[in-house]
């Protein structure tokens, strides 16, 4: 492992700055493995509740102009179930931090599915205030900073691991949600989630998605996501992890000029395969090379320099 | 998504309908890829493809009326509009076998005459085996044996002897293939426990084999992890998977599945 390409996120060791995101793959150990095995520096599993979850019907994920709409629905087997699964997976060699994706319909929820997948062995827990596309919970909750906090707190009382709070986009001023989150003690925050969106079929004059709402991911965020993440590296202290869509190295270094300590990758999973990490990584590497530095650390932030 | 046009529906047997539609992509696609088929309002649900026309641009799905998304489709008509996404996964490796058996069981055969089509235009060596419950639930029965006339064998089975021998296609299979070991590959697709039977065999007579997985399936394009099996997604590394991938997932292949929820259910 060059030392040259290691980030340390709220100590959590990332052999690299690319992560598997939330919601991709992420339900088997085998998926979670395979995703470390093709070089993500961590992996992020689905989201996962205390009770289990079928989601939406389909269609579920559709694709459109410079990504993809989905409305899964937070399908899960549940905290207990997964917890399972995570210790089966603690038993085989992950090599990298696995961070358990949760939500909950409440404070409570939230604090208590944090605990079982931490007690399990998650290295930490990534918070998910900002989902799209149900209602009580995800962006509900994100888009305000009091409930952010509560959740933020309750969690933080329930685990000793790193909290992660991932943010969503569809809010008027994404730093003062991040700004709470901090607050209320989180570790770090990543950002964006999918922006809410929609598709309708001119032939049948149908939503496309079952669930009509989704969310968009994939480059047409991109710009959004990288604004956010410049936005909330200005005013926060803690590691900003960056994600919406990066499918290349450049979009990674984009990101990590703007603030983000690592990012993650979902969407380009469809289109560029599993080795899309480590190609994302040898290319952050030459470009950190090439510029004489150090540690793709060295580039952190770098275009807040006037 | 692309909608597309319902051109043709056929009554193939017992509660099974084919439904033409023209599509480029579709059309040329290879056999064992299969689309996501939408029906508008209601549902999407994988198929795979059950014949490629790619002088005509058609393409077709043959399906069994089973649950809410297939009675929907079986009210569909010719002009209806069905949303179509794909096709997607790979297909039928038929690179290098010259003498293959093909095992269908059921509406399994869907994904299998698009192949047995090419590999008779392949002029290869060909073993068909037909099972189905019974006579009116034998798919593509005159469609494939006028095909596989030249250089061919077929033999049909059912289980309550309506037609053919009686019994299951497995058993055929098993009593056959030590007296024709010099098959170069097997292709089958079926219920998963007739699949799994074939997995059994192809290792006691170390025979090549081939066969088409279903899963419950979300984006079809290797990202939501709902038709995972071990490490392979079905929609991105399958449907077709071979025999040496099916030794991987020994564990779950005709076993387990992933519910919708993601928790194991049995096969």
């Amino acid at each position: 492992m060059s030392s040259r390409l290691t980030v340390d996120i709220a100590g959590l060791k990332l052999p690299n700055p690319t992560m598997l995101a939330a919601g991709i793959l992420g339900l088997s150990p085998e998926s979670l493995l395979e995703a470390a095995e093709n070089g993500a520096g961590a992996v992020v599993t689905k989201s996962v509740g205390l009770k289990s979850r079928v989601g939406y019907a389909n269609p579920a994920v559709v694709q459109v102009d410079g990504g993809l709409l989905n409305a899964i629905g937070l399908a899960n087997p549940g905290a207990d179930y997964f917890a399972e699964e995570i210790r089966g997976l603690k038993k085989r060699k992950l090599g990298v931090p696995l961070i358990a994706s949760v939500f909950g319909f409440s404070t409570e929820e939230f604090a208590q599915a944090a605990e079982i997948l931490a007690k399990a062995g998650a290295d930490a827990v990534e918070l998910n205030v900002s989902c799209p596309h149900v209602e009580k919970t995800g962006s509900e909750i994100g888009q305000d900073p009091v409930l952010v906090r509560e959740v933020v707190r309750a969690v933080k009382t329930a685990v000793e691991k790193p909290v992660v709070v991932k943010l969503t986009p569809n809010v008027a001023d994404v730093v003062e949600i991040a700004e709470a989150a901090v607050k209320a003690g989180a570790d770090a925050v990543a950002a964006i989630n999918t922006l809410r969106g929609m598709a309708i079929d001119v032939e049948t004059a149908q939503p496309i998605l079952a669930n009509k709402i989704g969310g968009l991911s994939g480059s047409a965020v991109k710009p959004v996501a990288v604004r956010c993440v410049y936005e909330i590296y200005e005013a926060v202290k803690v590691p900003v992890i960056g994600c919406g869509g990066v499918s290349d190295w450049r979009d990674a270094v984009e990101f990590m000029l703007a603030g983000a300590s690592a990012v993650q990758v979902g969407t380009a999973i469809a289109s560029e395969g599993l080795g899309v990490f480590e190609s994302i990584t040898k290319g952050v590497d030459a470009y950190v090379r090439k510029r004489g530095l150090r540690s793709v650390r060295d580039i952190v932030g770098l275009s807040h320099r006037r | 998504m692309r909608t597309v046009a319902i051109a043709n529906v056929r009554d193939e047997c017992a509660d099974v309908k084919s439904f033409t539609f023209s599509d480029r992509l579709c059309a040329s696609a290879e056999p064992g890829q299969f689309v996501m088929i939408w029906i508008p309002g209601v549902d999407e649900v994988p198929m795979s493809l059950s014949r490629l026309n790619p002088a005509a641009t058609l393409a077709a799905v043959t399906v069994k009326r089973v649950g809410e998304a297939t009675t929907a489709l079986h009210r569909l008509k010719v002009c209806d509009v069905i949303g179509v996404r794909g096709p997607f996964g790979r297909g039928y490796d038929i690179s290098r076998f010259q003498k293959v058996m093909i095992v269908g069981g059921g509406t399994g055969v869907a994904s299998l005459a698009p192949l047995v089509e090419l590999l008779v235009k392949r002029k290869k060596e060909i073993t068909l085996m037909l099972g189905a419950k019974s006579r009116d639930e034998l798919l593509f029965l005159d469609r494939l044996t006028s095909l596989s006339r030249v250089k061919s064998r077929v033999v049909v089975t059912t289980e309550d002897a309506s037609y053919g021998l009686q019994g299951l296609v497995t058993t055929q299979v098993e009593n056959s293939l030590p007296k024709r070991k010099e098959f170069d590959m097997i292709y089958a697709c079926g219920p998963e426990r007739m699949m799994h039977k074939m997995f059994l065999l192809s290792k006691r007579f170390s025979v090549h084999l081939q066969v088409s997985l279903e899963r419950f399936m979300r984006c079809a394009i290797g990202i939501c992890g709902t038709c995972l099996i071990g490490r392979y997604r079905v929609c991105r590394d399958g449907p077709v998977f071979s025999s040496e991938q099916l030794l991987e997932v020994e564990d779950e292949f005709g076993r387990f599945r992933l519910g919708f929820d993601g928790q194991r259910l049995p096969v």
